[in-house]
């Protein structure tokens, strides 16, 4: 075998630029999500730090308001729903599925450039100003309210919606068309059903929120009224039009973290998952009734009441496919042979905090409490739970665990669990108390706020610095082992799946000889499934 | 009782109790299956841990009965909470018919009130103790939301329509009043106060002179004040013109307006009409949306010649005509 | 796909096993790809429907002002370029004769540029009527407001939907010049097959669209 690997077929800056390897084209992804990602984190830790005391003392009102947004753009679009798919999900959909690259590489390649360039647009819209919106853009502040850079950060987010497009396109058609000799379906990594269903909700919902913040521009460049009541428009269609893609968005979020929790839970029980067919199907479910629950987010906006109940008997229904997934994790700790490597201890983490995500998500699909908590601290929390504590959790897990795969390398393990630790506890202190200033009624985006919800405030606060410190952590030993790093082996979680059969780092084709299948996805038990 | 642990929100409305009781009841329930699942995992993650590295453990394919298990009893309290919360807000959407009337008005940054009897206020909303009150709302620029934590409601008050919430207030006192729905740069001192008072002393508020006043004086007073928006309305009706066409001759270029609200009203295109608030709202500011059957599309629009407030106290005195 | 010159069946791409999975990969991308445009055409039909139900009366006499005899045309147009496309891509399928297929696609192109063309006419005098929203708005007709709001949508919609066609003609201009060269036959037409999904895609639309738009309220 040669020493020839993805890694050091070349070392030029074109031959990064142009790479058509989806292993490459991750890394590249890797970096710029990154930067996206400590950007929006020190807007929020701004935020954070303003809300200390109750009155205006670090930022002006307008200042404020464009933090919040701009957190909520760059985490969301630019972090959250690129995160997982476009950086393990390139990496692994092909490697996971025996297959030598995505069925489009130079989409793919295009992808991230579009990416790039949305990313460039909404950033040119931070440094000239800022956009005070919010990331949900309500008409008809956006459209006629306000006087900030609106135009670009729409422009910026309607581009990189093709970049998310293509990245679905992507890996539906791969899914479909290259997996390996005797990869039936139902021997599908679990990660790969989630990628699948996550693609389907980007195909889907991405068009509809694209040409949605076009119209959002179209009104407020030309002045005509398609979203404004003083011409005739209807604000809270727009509401709809963007609900109908950004809750589906969520599920975006989460179902790659699911997905990697998956795998995770699998390797270190070193156990086959509980009930293989139930998480795979109910990614589906969920990816299905996600669509369907949008009005949830608009139990006070006007809209009927019976289209409000009708939402909130689905929202409760699309509760249903998590608990099971939740449900069927645990018992696959049940009789198993469980380590605590960090990405295990991620995993865990995952599962207690999107237990609370999800179980706080039945008091906001609960109409009659929905109209109290809406719209206040407890929604907060509660969304920061599911893509915090959830997504982003999962994330960090999955790129410890794939970290030796991608790089070659080992990251220190007694440091990481140390991470892991420190943000989990960051994070219960930040946003716990969030739900109780919720119910206590402290409305969200306030910037000022009445004195006695300031205690809360200072732990909420307090917690965000460790939550900080426990994300600079990882940044900094994953760095660290990429030159200091024990040389990774093969498979040095003794996990199964393809991609742990090639070496690390996989070489350009990723298999020397394309892997045929013949047994199921989990093989820790019983019969060992044979992979030539 | 339960505001004394600093968890909860003063609790001042009949709505507020009931909102608690979910809450408390949603808290059991995820309470119980976060402890179940924490448990569970704790447990296992001790008891199975790795205690050699060439460990394996049995193969556990899954158990349907167990999954149609953990699939059906979530669903069924999931529905019991549906239903409980659809039943709150069922009768949070449905005001009392005896329901005192209050108007608001939102926009940038401040909350205009305005009572029937024609007491005006801004950022402060003065009500009854132990009586229903419907506060009609609407905006003047972009979405607002009124949000009373003490009395657990809330609602967004729309540009270009009306939306409604009801409450009735059961302990005097002052509580906070938010607006909850993003409006822009001052978003977040847009805020004020509600403030419960004793009836007696709402109706010495009402007739302006802020002390108690007693027995038949005060029911005078309010007498005098209640006419004062249709009154106003009524003014308006005169000044804009509105009387030369719509009046109740045969020949007449508008059709009556007596008796017009609550109505069917059957429209030229042949469909038909039920005339509420948002009805007449519409055929003041965009008369040719809807035409009466029977009638030209002549009237001029008003846009821009009434504000918020004027369209309330026109409406406010079409209601009062009832047909002879 | 590749890069050779000739009339030898493309290379397969390197990610590929042979040169069917590389056809069906790309036939199913196109397919994922047009579920994709019709959700991105569909937020602007459910704005239409929302609106049109909203306000019927003004979205029938702003559509009566629309020029039923261009649209019809541009219709017919349409469909033929429809089938000189179906006709270029069964000529790649089963003949080596280039020219024929150029010449279809040729044929596409013209009657694409004649649908935009007529388009073009339409949009000029709706401008010389001051229908075009914004500042300029003027109309006579009962509630101008939401009759702006049906120009409005009007114009998004079939521009968008020009937008498209512009596309596709900029696509069908390449396929040309690639099918004179010989680049596609029997054993390789993908490009040509695909590029014709997207038209007749293209034309679908507009089948909705010209009911939607002009014949409305033509009923009586």
């Amino acid at each position: 075998m040669s020493d020839t690997n993805y890694l050091n077929v070349d070392y030029g800056i074109r031959s990064w630029l142009l790479t058509v390897d989806h292993k490459r084209i991750a890394l590249l992804y890797l970096g710029s999500i990154t930067v996206m990602f400590f950007l929006g984190g020190v807007f929020a830790l701004m935020i954070r730090l303003e809300l200390l005391t109750p009155a205006a003392d670090v930022v002006q009102a307008d200042t404020y308001n464009k933090l919040f947004t701009m957190h909520g753009i760059i985490m969301v679009f630019f972090f959250l729903i690129p995160s997982i798919p476009a950086t393990l999900g390139n990496f692994l959909v092909p490697m996971m599925i025996g297959a030598r690259d995505l069925a489009f590489p130079r989409l793919n390649l295009a992808s991230w450039y579009i990416f790039l360039v949305g990313a460039l647009f909404t950033l040119w819209a931070v440094f000239t100003g800022g956009v005070d919106t919010g990331w949900t853009f309500y008409t008809p502040y956006s459209t006629v309210g306000a006087n900030t850079k609106v135009i670009p950060a729409a422009v910026g987010i309607f581009i990189n919606g093709f970049s998310s497009i293509l990245t679905g396109l992507n890996f539906i058609v791969t899914i479909h068309r290259m997996r390996a000799p005797g990869l039936t379906w139902f021997r599908l990594p679990l990660f790969i059903w989630a990628t699948y269903a996550t693609s389907v909700i980007f195909i889907l919902g991405t068009p509809v929120i694209a040409i949605t913040l076009a119209l959002v521009g179209v009104e407020r460049a030309f002045h005509i009224g398609i979203f404004d009541p003083a011409i005739g428009g209807d604000p809270i269609l727009f509401q709809h039009l963007f609900w109908f893609y950004s809750h589906p968005a969520v599920y975006i979020m989460i179902l790659p973290s699911m997905g990697v929790v998956s795998e995770l839970i699998t390797c270190f029980a070193r156990k086959s998952p509980f009930g293989y067919s139930f998480i795979a199907i109910s990614s589906l479910a969920i990816a299905f009734l996600g669509f369907l629950v949008w009005g949830h987010h608009m139990f006070v906006s006007g809209q009927s009441a019976y289209a409000s109940l009708i939402f909130s008997f689905l929202s409760f229904a699309v509760a249903i496919p998590s608990a099971v997934k939740v449900f069927n994790w645990t018992a696959t700790l049940y009789r198993g042979s469980i380590a605590f490597q960090a990405p295990m201890l991620y995993a865990l983490g995952f599962i207690g905090l999107f237990t609370i995500g999800g179980l706080t998500g039945l008091f906001l699909a609960s109409l009659g409490l929905d109209v109290h908590v809406h719209d206040t601290y407890f929604v907060v929390a509660h969304f920061h739970y599911i893509m915090v504590g959830g997504a982003l959790m999962g994330y960090l897990g999955g790129i410890h665990f794939w970290w030796p795969k991608i790089t070659g390398r080992m990251y220190p393990e007694t440091l990481s669990k140390i991470a892991a630790l420190v943000v989990f506890l960051g994070f219960n202190l930040t946003f716990f108390p969030q739900f109780i200033l919720g119910y206590l009624g402290m409305p969200r985006r306030y910037h000022v706020y009445p004195d006695e919800f300031q205690v809360l405030n200072v732990m909420s606060t307090a917690g965000a610095s460790v939550l900080g410190l426990g994300y600079l952590l990882p940044m900094g030993y994953l760095l660290w082992s990429l030159r200091y790093g024990a040389r990774a082996p093969a498979n040095p979680w003794q996990a199964t799946g393809l991609e742990w059969q090639t070496p690390s780092p996989p070489p350009t084709e990723n298999f020397v000889v394309t892997p045929i299948v013949t047994g199921p996805a989990y093989c820790y038990a019983g019969e060992e499934a044979e992979v030539v | 009782m339960l505001e004394k642990l600093g968890l909860f929100p003063a609790a001042a409305s009949t709505h507020a109790g009931r909102v608690d009781a979910l809450y408390l009841f949603l808290i059991g329930v995820s309470a119980f299956f976060a402890i179940l699942i924490a448990t569970l995992i704790v447990v296992f993650a001790f008891k199975y841990r790795r205690r050699s590295d060439d460990e394996q453990p049995k193969l556990i394919e899954g158990s349907l009965a167990l999954e149609l298990t953990w699939s059906i009893v979530p669903f069924g309290i999931a529905m019991l909470i549906f239903l409980w919360g659809a039943q709150l807000f069922v009768s949070l959407k449905t005001p009392p018919k005896n329901a005192l009337d209050v108007f608001v008005v939102g926009r940038q940054w401040m909350w205009k009130v305005q009572h029937l009897e024609g007491r005006r206020e801004i950022d402060e909303l003065h009500v009854p103790v132990g009586r229903p009150v419907k506060l009609t709302l609407t905006s003047e620029d972009v979405i607002h939301s009124f949000f009373v934590p003490a009395f657990r409601i809330k609602q967004d008050a729309v540009p270009g329509r009306y939306t409604e919430e009801w409450f009735e207030a059961t302990a005097v006192g002052s509580y906070h009043l938010f607006c909850s729905q993003y409006c822009g740069t001052e978003h977040s001192r847009m805020i004020g106060r509600v403030v419960v008072m004793e009836p007696a002393d709402y109706q010495a508020w009402l007739s302006g002179d802020g002390r108690p006043a007693a027995g038949a004086n005060a029911a005078l007073a309010t007498n005098a004040a209640a006419v004062s928006v249709a009154t106003a309305g009524e003014g308006l009706f005169k000044d804009l013109g509105c009387a030369t066409c719509h009046k109740s001759k045969p020949g007449a270029l508008g059709p009556s307006l007596a008796g017009v609200f609550g109505s069917q009203v059957q429209l030229q295109s042949g469909a038909s009409v039920a005339a509420d608030e948002s009805y007449l709202r519409e055929s003041i500011l965009n008369p040719d949306a809807k035409i009466v059957a029977g009638y030209q599309p002549v009237m001029p629009t008003f846009q821009g010649q009434v504000s918020e407030e004027d369209l309330l106290q026109l409406i406010t005195y079409i209601k009062t005509l009832r047909s002879s | 796909m590749s890069d050779h010159v000739g009339t030898l069946p493309a290379a397969t791409a390197h990610q590929f096993d042979d040169a069917v999975q590389q056809r069906d990969a790309s036939g199913l991308g196109m397919w994922v790809f047009l579920v994709t445009e019709i959700l991105f055409f569909g937020g602007l039909f459910t704005i239409y429907t929302v609106y049109r139900s909203l306000y019927p009366e003004a979205f029938g006499h702003a559509s009566g002002t629309l020029d039923i005899t261009l649209g019809a045309v541009n219709t017919a147009v349409l469909i033929g370029s429809s089938l000189t496309m179906a006709l270029a891509v069964h000529t790649a399928q089963v003949s080596r004769n280039r020219r024929l297929v150029a010449l279809f696609l040729c044929a596409t192109i013209v009657l694409g540029g004649v649908f935009l063309g007529i388009k073009g006419v339409e949009y000029a005098q709706k401008f010389h009527e001051h229908h075009v929203p914004g500042p300029s708005f003027h109309y006579s007709g009962a509630d101008a407001q939401h009759a702006e709001l049906f120009f409005c949508l009007y114009f998004l919609m079939t521009g968008l939907h020009a937008l498209h066609m512009v596309i596709g003609v900029g696509l069908l201009s390449v396929l040309a010049v690639m099918a004179l060269r010989g680049r596609f036959g029997p054993s390789y037409y993908t490009p040509v097959e695909l590029t014709g999904l997207y038209w007749h895609f293209v034309d679908i639309v507009w089948i909705f669209l010209f009911p939607l738009l002009y014949l409305v309220e033509r009923h009586s």
